[in-house]
């Protein structure tokens, strides 16, 4: 049954969720053995988030960790001490090759075959990218490349030591990565050659370590010396889990780099007590991991009386402010979503066709052109707000204004549109010039405001700036949004726009727009008129 | 001494009590949940978007992309230390502009679609002339004391910026001075907004809060908290009236304005990784979400649920966005690509 589920989620198209953070709980669960049947139940009440295992987590994560990086190392390494049982697992074999033998190795093949099996994936491409993902993170490596990824094929990987994994919070340092680099030249062995960028990193360390050099080789000669102690095989397989870690940490260039933090929240360690920085041995004194980014801390301004006098003062502005009603609002929001839902493109397939989706660049040429389509004009319906930045909206809304003897409002209140854009070295002028063309005493256009707003603005023009018209220009706009607005929506330039292409909807068109027109001659004959418009015909 | 700590403890006291009331304000009026109200409202079902393209080009993690205001065009950044500027119609790249810093984090283009501008680990915020012949640095923005985290556009003669030193500037292109300093936050501000009148703007830091700035009067407006870790992205709901946040708490939230609080909180217990970016569909419905867990998920608005995913990317997705006329959604990754979905 969970197999099902577990099929539901794969084949909801195309879906590549991190696979590891679904698959885990139902084959575990299958697996859970009879014997010993009490105990892991009392687990499972404890940490019901936890799948159960039938052998023991060779995972070094604290089940309580639930820091986002630890949650997920977890569930890697769980998967890890399956992968390497015994019984359960790959087959991990000693390969022999020429003249040699390859210790404790796996095919890539094998493990795509586990992962498909054992976390229930359909898809080899699905299997591979959990597996890349997996080894990216190093707990896993080709023996031959540094490019950690995982293929279908016969390619050889061993299994990484848990003394390197990431959940160990590890950070080395550069002079660890010289000492291993230099260690490598030190002995006579073509696999241990340095691949190009790593010749270039070490000419790099060697430049900027120039100072302590010495003792960095000889940290090198003591790893040498105790790395010869050890057994031949056993060597093998600890300096290619050594490189693989530093290829997780120092990786190939170009390749996915998991240990990067974003660069901004650097400054800041999230698990400083639990960092480990010496692969080594080797404890840096004095000097902090530093890498050119890191940028000083600031230090945090210390509250003094006139900040906390700010804040109050703050605060009783707050207090002041009226606090809508949480049912309000969510109609509000609810309701604004719905009306432009059919122009949402997520929602809505737009007409002719999306022009991403089609390749087809109709729609945007339409949207372009002159000739708006009736869902475009149906749109400055909706607020004043849509009608003026379509421009097309906004020329149709001039006009009408112009047949009431009105367009000056409009015209005033997109010069003060302007004067907010255009260069600070022309504000003054333009400020004056505004001033003069609708505001002055026999202005041209003259706009009525009311007295208040007219002594704030021309208070205003005695230091004119960006700002300087805002009162005026929000009266002005409130006057168009309640007045003319509405009767534009009414007027036959808007309707017959309007009901243009309209197919046989034509009757319920009239009639809405009768309703309209009926409730706002209501408003209007009660509504007061600032400027002397005359009746639209 | 004495005197002088009463005083502050007293004044201390007063601001304690303030915010009191002004929960308890807010708590009188929280006379229903968001999704309880949206329960009635019609599902959006499934939502399973296609890729379109994948952009090529880029040597590096990409860490900011921002549309033009022609919906079409499209300017990325890289730490490989190049801005592309990309047609997302025919996948053409039109112009490379070469970075002096490499350590870049954002990128806006202009509504006039002439101008562009980046800044990062530099402090400076670079404005470039995209329309010459070939690229020409037009500005150098320089007095921030802390990294540019992000930048947009008022118009080709002001910019806003924000910055790791806390604090957010508007400043004049023509003079290429600082016009108003806008200080509140007491962490990195990491990401900021402007509102659809360009009369207000919101931003986001590390102190877990989202604060509401007007431009024209050069100060703090409203204080939202909620979230317990950094705020990384921040957008406005299309309205104007609502905004919405993303953070390192691996949480969404959005805000209104109006109400002064919390609305609803976008979480899932399988998420584990924090929000790097989001983007809102152009009617607000849908909010993409990128995480550090390299997918893109998609939300429901209104109903606080997540309805899609969008999977295919190989490291984190650190951009997100959504041109104007709202036809897909693009997002951008620490793998170097950029991808078009809808």
């Amino acid at each position: 049954m969970a197999e099902a589920q577990q099929q539901q989620q794969q084949e909801e198209g195309g879906e590549k969720e991190k696979e590891e953070e679904q698959q885990q709980s139902s084959p575990v669960e299958k697996t859970e053995p009879d014997e010993g049947a009490e105990e892991p139940k009392e687990i499972a009440q404890t940490t019901p988030s936890r799948p159960l295992l039938s052998t023991r987590s060779m995972s070094i994560v604290d089940p309580d960790d639930d820091t986002p990086n630890m949650i997920v190392y977890r569930k890697i390494e769980d998967i890890i001490t399956r992968i390497q049982d015994e019984t359960d697992g790959v087959p991990i074999r000693t390969v022999k090759s020429f003249m040699t033998k390859i210790p404790s190795v796996v095919t890539g093949a094998d493990i795509v075959q586990w992962l498909m099996k054992n976390l229930s994936i359909e898809d080899p491409a699905e299997a591979m990218h959990i597996g890349s993902l997996i080894a990216a993170q190093g707990y896993f490596f080709p023996i031959s490349d540094h490019v950690l990824t995982l293929k279908d094929d016969g390619t050889f990987y061993r299994f990484q030591a848990p003394y390197f994994w990431p959940s160990n919070c590890w950070e080395p340092e550069n002079t660890d990565y010289a000492i291993y680099l230099c260690k490598r030249t030190m002995q006579n062995k073509t696999r241990l050659e340095l691949a190009d960028y790593e010749a270039e990193n070490l000419a790099r360390l060697q430049r900027a370590f120039a100072r302590k050099w010495e003792f960095i080789y000889m940290q090198a000669e003591a790893q040498v010396k105790i790395d010869r102690k050890k057994d031949k095989i056993e060597r093998k397989i600890l300096d290619s889990q050594e490189r693989a870690f530093w290829d997780v940490h120092r990786p190939v260039p170009g390749c996915v780099n998991t240990t990067e933090m974003d660069i901004r929240k650097c400054r800041r360690m999230k698990n400083p007590h639990r960092v480990k920085k010496s692969v080594y041995g080797v404890i840096e004194e004095g000097t902090q991991s530093q890498s050119p980014i890191h940028t000083p801390l600031h230090h945090c301004r210390k509250g003094t009386k006139e900040d906390v006098e700010k804040e109050i003062v703050f605060l009783n502005t707050q207090l002041d402010r009226h606090c809508m009603k949480m049912s309000k609002v969510a109609e509000s929001l609810i309701a604004y979503t719905e009306q432009y839902l059919e122009y949402d493109p997520f929602v809505t397939s737009p007409e002719p066709s999306n022009p991403w989706t089609s390749d087809d660049p109709t729609f945007w040429d339409l949207e372009a052109s002159k000739e708006p389509s009736q869902q475009r004009v149906k749109k400055w319906g909706f607020s004043l707000e849509d009608a003026l930045k379509d421009p097309a909206g906004q020329e149709l809304f001039l006009k009408f204004l112009e047949s009431e003897f009105s367009s000056e409002n409009l015209r005033f209140w997109l010069a003060v549109q302007e004067l907010k854009r255009i260069p600070q070295h022309e504000v003054a002028q333009r400020a004056q010039d505004i001033w003069a063309e609708f505001l002055a005493e026999g202005a041209p256009s003259s706009i009525n405001l009311d007295s208040h707003s007219y002594e704030r603005t021309s208070q205003n023009l005695k230091d004119p700036g960006r700002y300087s018209y805002e009162d005026a220009q929000d009266h002005i706009y409130k006057l168009m949004k309640s007045d003319s607005y509405s009767r534009f929506l009414r007027s036959n330039l808007y309707q017959d726009l309007l009901m243009a292409r309209k197919k046989p909807e034509t009757e319920q068109g009239r009639r809405t727009s009768l309703e309209k027109f009926t409730r706002s001659v209501g408003k209007s004959l009660t509504g007061k008129r600032l400027t002397g418009l005359m009746q639209s015909s | 001494m004495a005197a002088e700590k009463a005083e502050m403890d007293a004044l201390k006291k007063e601001c304690d009590g303030l915010r009191a009331q002004i929960e308890a304000a807010r708590k009188a009026v929280n006379d229903g949940s968001m999704s309880a109200a949206a329960s009635g409202v019609a599902s959006v079902g499934r939502v399973q978007l296609k890729l379109r393209k994948t952009l090529k080009g880029h040597l590096a993690k990409i860490y900011a992309m921002h549309w033009s205001a022609d919906s079409r065009q499209m300017v990325s950044a890289s730490q490989d230390g190049k801005l592309l500027i990309w047609d997302c119609f025919t996948g053409n790249k039109l112009v490379a502009v070469p970075l002096k810093s490499a350590w870049v984090m954002s990128v806006a283009f202009a509504p006039s679609g002439n101008l562009v501008a980046s800044g990062g680990l530099d402090n400076i915020c670079t404005v470039y002339n995209i329309k010459a012949a070939s690229p020409k640095t037009l500005r150098e923005l320089d007095a921030h004391t802390g990294y540019l985290s992000c930048c947009r556009f008022l118009s080709d003669t002001e910019i806003l910026t924000a910055s790791g030193d806390t604090t957010c500037c508007l400043w004049d292109l023509e003079t290429g001075k600082q016009k108003v300093i806008f200080t509140n936050h007491i962490g990195d501000c990491m990401s900021l907004a402007l509102s659809p009148d360009m009369n207000t703007f919101i931003s986001g830091a590390c102190d877990s809060l989202a604060k509401l700035w007007d431009l024209r009067e050069g100060a703090c407006k409203q204080t939202f908290s909620g979230h317990t870790s950094d705020i990384n992205a921040i957008s406005f709901f299309q309205s104007g009236n609502a905004i919405i946040t993303g953070s390192d708490d691996c949480q969404c939230k959005m805000y209104d304005l109006r109400s002064d609080q919390e609305v609803i909180c976008y979480q899932d217990a399988s998420l584990n990784a924090g929000v790097t970016s989001l983007a809102l569909s152009s009617s607000g419905r849908l909010i993409f979400a990128g995480y550090d867990d390299f997918n893109c998920h998609i939300w429901d608005s209104l109903k606080g649920e997540k309805v899609g995913v969008l999977s295919g990317h190989d490291n984190r997705v650190s951009c997100t966005g959504v041109p104007d006329d709202g036809m897909g959604v693009c997002t951008g990754s620490w793998d170097s690509f950029l991808k078009l979905w809808n």
